[in-house]
């Protein structure tokens, strides 16, 4: 889906050029759909870690009615703004999109610990996307809140996308399925 | 207002993360002991200290990197700087911050020479097979 997407960026890109509203559109909205997908990937991730507690399709029922709740109440928010821009309402709903993302994964971070979840993939997995969610939704809350701070918003998006794949390749890598580790000495809050 | 909230929540949450994510790199790293060849290299031999670690990433920039611990290494690097900023800036005000500051950047130090470890093992198969073929 990723290589997908960056091939139709590319593509937007050479015929429309960087600062066209296209290709502001399009990176936009793709970026919406890689968000949802990651939805996806924390739902296997739910799966895996409630797999024994069998809960797992209740989560996912909550967690694609949490998605829908999340995009309907962005557009009441910008609907009911003066300024009724469609860019507006696209940099609205990402910085949603991740901020709930941010949300059901700290949930799962928290869920780990309290199940004393031990694999040291999963628990890698979990903590690079919280770090991957985290840099996001504090970049497009900067984004909405300060539009004139290009630098500081420009940069971090591509730098957060780098991190987390780099930080997958390293956890399937480095580690096998049956490598553990206590996740009680993980938190950064001693319990 | 409510992008401010988003914002700091945020912010806040990805201290956690990333202090969860550099303490699950340096765990990985904790239960494996140290040959005795970078034992007397570096002169550590069951725990590190946090002055040790910028000794330790000298001799590490010296021996050749390995593509697998290089994102490991300059994460635990930002973590590093991370927690001199915190134990110089609020452990004064906090004292028990101060002294888990510490022991976290010994645990750095103990990482960086676990690394360093494993690039010269690695970088010692690489010339073993080398003079064979």
């Amino acid at each position: 889906m990723s290589v997908l997407v960056s091939a139709g960026r590319y593509l937007v890109f050479t015929q429309h050029g960087l600062v066209s509203s296209e290709y502001t559109y399009f990176y936009y909205y793709s970026d919406a759909i890689l968000t949802i997908c990651l939805y996806f990937a924390l739902m296997g991730l739910y799966a895996i870690v409630f797999e024994e507690l069998g809960a797992a399709m209740r989560l996912r029922v909550f967690m694609m009615l949490l998605l829908i709740g999340t995009t309907l109440f962005s557009y009441a928010v910008v609907h009911q703004s003066e300024s009724r821009m469609l860019t507006h309402y696209i940099v609205e709903i990402s910085q949603n999109l991740y901020f709930v993302g941010l949300i059901l994964t700290y949930v799962l971070w928290a869920a780990l610990l309290k199940l004393r979840e031990s694999r040291v993939r999963v628990i890698q997995i979990v903590l690079s996307l919280g770090v991957y969610f985290s840099i996001n939704a504090a970049n497009y809350a900067l984004h909405n809140a300060y539009p004139n701070l290009r630098f500081v918003w420009a940069f971090l998006p591509p730098a957060a996308g780098m991190f987390l794949p780099i930080a997958w390749i390293y956890a399937f890598m480095k580690f096998d399925d049956e490598a553990r580790l206590a996740p009680a000495r993980l938190a950064a809050v001693p319990r | 207002m409510m992008a401010a909230v988003i914002f700091i929540i945020s912010v806040a949450a990805l201290m956690q993360f990333f202090v969860s994510y550099c303490r699950s790199l340096i765990a990985a790293s904790a239960r494996r002991a140290l040959s005795v060849d970078v034992q007397d290299v570096i002169g550590i031999r069951r725990s590190a200290s946090g002055e040790d670690f910028e000794r330790v990433m000298q001799f590490l920039h010296l021996c050749p990197d390995r593509r697998e611990d290089r994102n490991g290494v300059k994460a635990i690097g930002a973590y590093f700087r991370l927690l001199g900023a915190v134990g110089t800036t609020m452990g004064k005000l906090i004292p028990s911050l101060r002294v888990w500051t510490e022991s976290e950047r010994s645990q750095c130090a103990y990482f960086a020479a676990v690394a360093l470890d494993r690039r010269i093992a690695h970088n010692r198969d690489m010339f073993a097979e080398q003079m064979s073929a």
